[in-house]
């Protein structure tokens, strides 16, 4: 069995307040692999720490996070011991990421094609009509027509969809072997998303790179994603193959999420929303975060922090409920 | 297991994450309350209100045995004279001292003025929309046309030099700077639902501006007020240097360093720097405590106040 | 964008009208402005010509319509003291503060703008800290006085710098520092904020992610974007120096506007009062109006929008 192309233990990212009186513990022992090729999706409302948890592997944070705890392990090394200057060298030629808003993802003062030869720049060397090619050719395969034209325009002159697409060319440039999406179809209209994601299912079968999927969209999970992990108040709530998270979801948090899609074969007419409200990450109940609102919860669940438990084949989940080993 | 400088260790934050007693929430509230611009602010308005006893010698009647003497840690300088004397002999000490008196009254007197006006405009216009907002408004830009400084001078020209002149030219050059920023509020309240459910009950519209309105607009109001008050006293000595402002004999700090100007060649230094340094420390504190008081009643806003430089 | 351009051309139109009118009231609502404009010591035969020579003897209306039109046709009266048209002396001595003005704003922006990048990249530390007294001060102390002090140091007790006068690169110094002593610490704020505004935003984000060097994610992208307000406001700070010139030149006789203000104000000298102040507020709306259209042409939402 060869090693994951990214191997994260228990990593632990926490937020401090500017006066030090407040700690949100926004990442809070997460663990999970992915192979290369692999793309994983991470489900969960906003605040669950999906984002964090791609920031922190970056190791982007902003000056108020810290990761406290954990290891973060990519194509054989940790992350965590690099300094910035080895880190800036793995940013964006080896992983990469999208960003959700694209109008603002680019810098409205420079050309489109001086945004994408950046990173070939400094991370290829390329100089002149080589860069220039290239840049034509990311722009070509992510079906951008008349690349010459476009090179030299600037973002505001483009569509959503579009500069959507040239953020993604901008971080396949260097061929990386991960690609972290953070939410990268919220912002385009409806009939956009799916030619989207089908750029990016497309780009990922042509050149094998492996893909987080961060999104709260199950609906897109179920599309684009060979596994799923569950975030809830920072904590990896349920993790499993993406047939096996819609088929046999766990826990009760997951099921939740499932409830609440509605569906078309549905014969209620209420839509089912998950009780309560969600959990105040600088106050956490002891226990398991979602016990105040899970319908199963025990005794022990409010009491103690479940650890993580096998279900089924790579199915795990942090519920006292499946307490049977 | 090596992890380096980007780990820091749970236990540093597991220190940190108490629960602030209350004792210390009172305390880092007072730490954080500027105590030294208010203390200079204290005695100003001490020195101002009780400038009859503490002076030692009348500002306007000089002795002219006594002219151009240095403070007393110099050649020639007595314990009488502390400070030092001007060219008619008057005690420096004892004019910045009654000075303190003319910059506060005008000072604060010329930010009530322009921030009644303004902030009354700034009501209606905001409130009653229609004509009278344009018609504000387009007063507003008129008056913006003109930097302040220049206005004032203008007006001042045209009027006898005196304090009173100069509260009110003050008042009319400055309330444009509330009136906008009161607006804009008020456009934004006038949708609030407790505003509607008035206008619903049947409240007449000045009795909404007066009980909903205003006590929401009061918090910017002051935030302007502190920040101007600054604006108005460096207004008040600029006028006072270039002669349309308080009138000799009276001891302006303006005033004194516009006499002060011709003795500087001849090294009589003590005539500009203090009036200077009292001026400099009464508008530095009214700085401060301004972009205190406005970060402390918006923590969102930024760190340093907005860019208005007149 | 037109349409928007139209429209701010026609505010400024009416700006200048209502500033022109609001120079007319002052002046009589205030005295008698046959006095203003006579000799000091004039006899009343002296006032009536004077009276018939502006038809300040006709009603406002017709008063205020001769006003407007000899303003139109340049004529803003003759000063008394100097006894040639007002405007003529004003634009004899405008190049002068054209250039003490010009120099005190690249003084401005040579040091608010880098200690302003610094102050927002080293956040809250104690550069930062140096840097918000530095602003404060610079709201703080007055200009004259910072020349004073300037006149004090460098020309009484050093003797390096001449104290008066504008003959050669030395007269420059001290004025244009005392000058632009408030900008600096205005643009330094400005370019703070808008620094720190810049690095919150995705596009420094999308950058770090491509693995640019920090330096080259500020020096490149945030720079750029950054310095723009404080650019288009030095415009503006450009001719409104012009205008709170007058007490430095004052402190310093350096021959520009600012000091021929101060000599109408001794002399009582009311025509070159009034040009000056006129012609400041006309550069001032002019300059406002040049720099929304050049914004106009900036930013795309007003290019290609509404």
């Amino acid at each position: 069995m060869t090693e994951p192309l990214l191997d994260i233990k228990q990593l632990r990212t926490y937020f401090v307040s500017a006066k030090g009186t407040r700690v949100v513990k926004a990442v809070d022992g997460v663990s999970f692999t992915l192979d290369e090729g692999e793309t994983l999706g991470i489900v969960g409302e906003s605040g669950s720490g999906k984002t964090v948890t791609s920031l922190s592997i970056l190791r982007l944070l902003p000056p108020a996070a810290r990761i406290v705890g954990g290891e973060i392990w990519f194509a054989g090394e940790n992350l965590l011991t690099k300094s910035e200057r080895e880190m800036q060298r793995v940013r964006g030629s080896q992983m990469t990421m999208i960003l959700q808003d694209p109008l603002m993802s680019l810098n409205p003062l420079f050309t489109i094609g001086e945004q994408i030869a950046e990173p070939l720049r400094i991370h290829r060397g390329m100089r002149g009509h080589l860069l220039a090619d290239r840049i034509k050719d990311l722009l070509r395969n992510v079906r951008i027509s008349s690349p010459e034209v476009r090179m030299r325009e600037y973002p505001h002159q483009m569509s959503g969809g579009m500069r959507q697409r040239i953020v993604g060319a901008i971080s396949i440039s260097c061929e990386p072997r991960l690609l972290i999406a953070d939410e990268p179809t919220t912002s385009l209209d409806v009939t956009i998303q799916a030619q989207y994601l089908n750029l990016l299912k497309d780009i990922q079968n042509r050149s094998g790179l492996a893909m987080i999927f961060i999104t709260h969209n199950i609906g897109i999970v179920a599309r684009m994603c060979d596994k799923v992990a569950v975030m809830y108040a920072g904590r990896l709530v349920e993790r499993a193959p993406v047939r096996t998270i819609f088929n046999q979801p766990a826990h009760p948090y997951t099921e939740a999420l499932l409830n609440a899609m509605p569906k078309l074969t549905d014969k209620t007419e209420r839509l089912w929303s998950i009780e309560g409200q969600p959990p105040d990450l600088a106050n956490l109940p002891p226990g398991c975060p979602f016990s105040p609102r899970c319908p199963k919860a025990e005794d022990r669940c409010h009491r103690e922090v479940p650890p993580e438990y096998q279900v089924g084949d790579q199915h795990f989940t942090r519920c006292w409920l499946w307490e049977r080993r | 297991m090596e992890t380096s400088q980007a780990v820091a260790t749970s236990e540093t934050f597991a220190a940190q994450s108490f629960e602030l007693t209350r004792w210390k929430k009172i305390l880092s509230t007072l730490q954080r309350a500027p105590i030294f611009p208010l203390l200079i602010l204290a005695a100003l308005v001490c020195t101002a209100v009780s400038a009859d006893f503490i002076a030692p010698h009348n500002p306007e009647v000089g002795n002219l045995r006594y002219r151009y003497r240095p403070p007393v840690w110099q050649d020639r300088g007595t314990w009488e004279y502390i400070l030092g004397t001007d060219h008619m002999g008057r005690d420096i000490l004892s004019r910045l001292i009654f000075g303190s008196r003319i910059s506060l009254i005008v000072g604060i007197t010329a930010v009530v003025f322009a921030g009644v006006v303004g902030t009354t405009l700034g009501i209606l216009s905001g409130f009653l929309g229609g004509w009278v907002d344009q018609v504000i408004m387009r007063l507003t830009d008129a008056w913006l046309a003109l930097p302040a400084i220049t206005f004032a001078i203008l007006l001042a020209v045209l009027v006898q030099p005196s304090k009173w002149n100069i509260v009110i030219i003050l008042g009319i050059v400055y309330w444009t700077r509330y009136a906008r920023v009161v607006r804009g509020e008020v456009l934004s309240l006038k949708e609030r639902d407790y505003v509607r459910l008035a206008t619903v009950a049947g409240c007449s519209q000045a009795r909404i501006m007066w009980t909903h309105i205003l006590p929401n607009v009061a918090n910017s109001t002051v935030v302007i007020a502190t920040l101007q008050l600054g604006v108005s006293i460096i207004a008040e000595a600029t006028l006072s240097f270039l002669g349309v402002g308080v009138a000799p004999p009276e001891p302006a700090w303006g005033l004194m360093l516009a006499e002060g100007k011709s003795g500087l060649m001849a090294g009589y230094w003590w005539l500009s720097v203090f009036p200077g340094l009292c001026i400099m420390l009464v508008v530095l504190s009214a700085n401060l405590l301004g972009d205190w008081f406005r970060v402390w009643s918006d923590p969102q806003s930024s760190q340093l106040s907005p860019v208005v430089v007149e | 964008m037109h349409g928007y351009i139209i429209r701010r051309v026609l505010y400024s139109i009416v700006s200048l009208i209502l500033l022109s009118m609001m120079i007319f009231c002052m002046v009589r609502i205030t005295g008698d402005p046959a006095v203003l404009m006579a000799e000091p010591g004039a006899k009343e035969e002296d006032l009536q010509a004077i009276r018939r020579e502006f038809g300040l003897d006709k009603p406002i209306v017709v008063q205020y319509v001769f006003f407007v039109k000899s303003m139109l046709r340049g004529d803003f009266g003759k000063s008394i003291y100097y006894r040639i048209p007002a405007l003529d002396l004003y634009v004899q001595r405008l190049p002068a503060s054209l250039l003490l003005a010009s120099v005190a704003m690249i003084l401005s922006l040579l040091i608010g703008i880098p200690v302003g990048i610094f102050s927002a990249v080293r956040i809250n530390t104690w550069f930062d800290n140096f840097g918000k007294i530095f602003a404060i001060l610079g709201l703080s102390l007055p200009s004259f006085w910072v020349g004073l002090m300037l006149i004090l140091t460098l020309s009484v007790y050093l003797n390096w710098l001449p104290s008066s006068g504008a003959d050669g690169w030395k007269h420059l110094v001290m004025p244009a520092f005392s000058l632009g002593w408030v900008f600096t610490a205005a643009h330094m704020r400005l370019t703070r904020s808008a620094m720190l505004e810049v690095l919150g935003s995705e596009y420094i984000k999308l950058a770090r992610i491509k693995g640019l060097s920090e330096r080259l994610v500020i020096a490149k992208h945030a720079f750029k974007n950054a310095v723009i307000p404080v650019l288009t406001l030095a415009g503006i700070n450009l001719v409104l120096m012009v205008n709170v010139a007058v007490v430095v030149e004052t402190v310093f006789a350096w021959p520009g506007v600012g000091r021929l203000l101060y000599e109408g104000i001794s002399f009582r000298d009311f025509p070159i009062v009034q040009t000056t102040v006129l012609m400041g507020g006309v550069m001032f709306v002019g300059v406002n109006l040049v720099v929304d259209i050049l914004y106009a042409y900036i930013d795309p939402r007003i290019r290609y929008g509404n």
